[in-house]
């Protein structure tokens, strides 16, 4: 079979298009002590973060590249440009965004979609995030839904409380770096008792070529509240790689709620290596929706500790790798105290020589009993030139554990395309109504808007990829 | 719509099924197919749909007039052949009313969800199907009834020009047979035509085939009218292929 059709066929004119328009700011190349006094003097930062940043840069520099996973070996730091801003001035209002990202997010229907579903919205071009609007009635409840530079000005106390805290500048190399050059991402607190019934939705573009986007998002919902915050990006298609680095810290404070989706649709030239924490106090519920369907390499497990007793974890993924992608995607489930529960489940598809792997920790530490873990990645493999790997790691420490571990790899197997076929449908539609079958599961978790849109996207793909 | 098989030789990895068979069904008649296990069936069945793992080696399958053979599974189905699978697939997280509307718009592209529905409501009690039926994932989990009269629903759906029913009696308990054996009768009329394959009178009992086929060994060994059922049911397919 001729397969050989680039992934996210289509995604040239739908996201692939640049803006041929200079930064108002741009750093030079690379990245050192200087470069990132300069991001930090520009953002007129304390001397507490400017302290932050230069320890963490440290950090990244003597870490050295993971050697573990995915290939990072052909990313040049010195070649990425680490802060660029469209413009001197956030705005709340669609009328003072520079005409040339207006016209981005348009293209990319945000602004739509604000009207229609969401409750809060801000969008980040590039380093800075241009455009932060949140409903009235939610602000007045005392949500606070900004990006992380105001929160850092606005909310000091806050921010100096759980910043790097969840996830701290040593983790990782890739974090060590967001540390250092960090900008932009969203800083949410929803107060206690405040059930925010509408999505919040933040939006991820990268214009500039070579660049790198740090953005670092800090959640916080206090005792019994409930958020779902949404993460969609894009980028354009250059032939020059950049990167995607970004730190994600969820606070989930006792008894409450936080479900955070991610629809990743990087190009296929974007390095994707996104730290993602969130910490579960007593009976609170962290819920990790995500989906990787771009980018070159992703390198994304999301992690839930729970903390406190009656914690709750459920992380849902999905990853899409088609020719030149490796998915390399999974979760992590801490367990640290006693009934705590978690759910695990990964959904991966390969084709066209792509490949997923899928990583997963399972830990229950020692006197968190009665702990209830279920786990179940399926992998789909498409033809005989794509890979899918699973590397489950398991640490049980109190026997009373309840674990449920299950893998499944297939294919599509010919006799079902042939009962489609005998239908009606096309070999691409018949693929197609397999592959969205089979992950049904996440698809009816989206907003009914990004279930559509995600499954036009499958569709298009295998539109191309079906002779 | 007339259906010609002329000299049809088919393999299966590289083995030999279907050697030499000549069928011919006219438009309006129902055709029943008898024969033992293994003796090409079902490849018969799956080959007049184009399935890729039965390799044609040498004949001709004129549908009106038109080459069947250089036509795609798809192509096939739109012309109005219709296959009732012997094991029907199963598709996990596809609704099975999801895929039975995307389905119907590749006959009817104006077709609207609402007068679909009203349709699929009617054929539901036709079957003695439940109403939230078409709300479970295609095949999945059904009963091996359940997935027969998910077959049949989807031909009173569809309503094709020439049906072919691999072995639906089988796995059907004697009310659903009467339930799918009296949808088809219904179908009955001169512009539609049915090949039923199956290894027992029961079904036929009901049909009422106009045109009965003993298959041995890859070819119809014997042809003959309705009385020819009452014999294989009495002497067995090993004294008939004794008569042949």
């Amino acid at each position: 079979m001729e397969e050989i059709l680039q992934i996210n066929k289509g995604y040239e004119e739908k996201y692939g298009f640049k803006d041929d328009v200079e930064s108002t700011i741009k750093t030079q190349k690379g990245l050192n002590e200087d470069v990132i006094k300069e991001i930090s003097k520009y953002k007129k930062e304390p001397s507490w973060m400017i302290e932050f940043r230069l320890k963490a840069y440290g950090i990244f520099k003597s870490k050295p590249m993971p050697q573990w996973g995915a290939n990072l070996n052909e990313i040049n730091f010195d070649e990425i440009i680490y802060y660029a801003s469209p413009s001197d001035k956030k705005s709340n209002s669609w009328e003072d965004v520079p005409e040339y990202v207006k016209k981005t997010f348009d293209k990319l229907g945000i602004p739509e979609a604000e009207r229609k579903f969401l409750g809060g919205v801000g969008a980040q071009y590039d380093s800075e995030v241009i455009y932060h609007n949140l409903r009235k009635d939610l602000e007045e409840q005392g949500v606070i839904f900004t990006d992380m530079d105001t929160a850092v000005q606005k909310y000091p106390d806050l921010v100096k409380k759980y910043f790097g805290k969840i996830i701290p500048m040593g983790d990782n190399k890739f974090a060590a770096l967001n540390s250092a050059a960090w900008s932009g991402g969203s800083f949410i607190y929803v107060p206690p008792n405040i059930d925010v019934k509408v999505p919040l939705q933040a939006y991820f573009r990268i214009n500039t070529k070579n660049f790198g986007q740090f953005e670092r998002t800090l959640i916080i919902a206090d005792k019994g509240s409930k958020v779902h915050y949404i993460e969609g990006c894009t980028a354009p298609i250059y032939s020059s790689d950049s990167l995607h680095a970004a730190v994600v810290e969820i606070v989930a404070l006792e008894g409450s709620n936080v479900r955070y989706t991610t629809i990743q649709n990087w190009s296929p030239n974007v390095y994707n290596l996104v730290t993602k924490r969130a910490f579960a106090y007593k009976n609170a519920t962290v819920e990790w929706v995500d989906g990787n369907l771009g980018s070159k390499i992703t390198m994304k497990y999301p992690s839930v500790f729970m903390m406190e007793e009656g914690a709750k974890a459920n992380i849902l993924s999905v990853a899409f790798a088609g020719k030149g992608q490796h998915q390399d995607a999974g979760a992590k489930a801490i367990h640290l105290a006693p009934n705590t529960t978690s759910t695990i489940t990964s959904k991966s598809i390969c084709k066209d020589g792509g490949r997923t792997s899928y990583r997963g920790l399972l830990q229950v530490a020692k006197g968190s009993t009665k702990v209830k873990a279920n786990v179940t990645c399926d992998a789909l493999i498409l033809d005989e030139i794509s890979r899918s790997d699973t590397y489950p790691t398991m640490k049980i420490h109190e026997q009373d554990s309840s674990i449920t571990h299950e893998a499944n790899v297939g294919k599509v197997g010919e006799d079902q395309l042939f009962y489609l076929m005998c239908r009606g449908l096309s070999k691409a539609e018949a693929m197609s109504m397999i592959i969205l079958g089979f992950i049904e599961q996440f698809t009816k978790e989206l907003p009914m808007d990004y279930a559509i849109e995600l499954n036009r996207l499958i569709q298009l793909e295998m539109e191309g990829s079906v002779g | 719509m007339k259906l010609e098989i002329k000299d049809l030789w088919i393999s299966v990895n590289g083995k030999q099924i279907i050697k030499g068979l000549n069928l011919d069904i006219n438009k309006g008649e129902i055709h029943a197919l008898m024969g033992p296990n293994g003796s090409g069936k079902s490849t018969l069945a799956n080959a007049l749909l184009g399935h890729p793992k039965y390799k044609i080696e040498n004949g001709e399958i004129l549908l009106d007039g038109i080459d069947l053979l250089k036509l795609k599974p798809e192509e096939r189905a739109k012309k109005g052949l219709f296959l009732a699978f012997q094991y029907p697939l199963e598709i996990s997280g596809v609704k099975f009313s999801n895929f039975l509307f995307s389905v119907m718009k590749k006959y009817d592209h104006e077709l609207n969800i609402v007068k679909f529905k009203q349709k699929l409501n009617e054929t539901l009690k036709k079957l003695n199907l439940d109403e939230n039926f078409p709300n479970r994932e295609l095949n999945y989990g059904f009963s091996g009834g359940e997935k027969k009269r998910a077959e049949i629903l989807q031909l009173l759906m569809i309503n094709p020009q020439l049906a072919i029913l691999d072995e639906t009696d089988s796995g059907l308990d004697i009310d659903s047979l009467k339930l799918v054996a009296k949808a088809v009768n219904n179908l009955r009329n001169p512009n539609f035509s049915c090949l039923v394959i199956t290894h027992y009178q029961r079904v036929l009992n009901y049909l009422k085939p106009d045109v009965v086929h003993i298959m041995v060994d890859g070819n119809i060994v014997l042809t003959g009218d309705y009385e020819l059922v009452n014999e294989i049911e009495s002497k067995g397919y090993e004294n008939i292929k004794e008569l042949v």
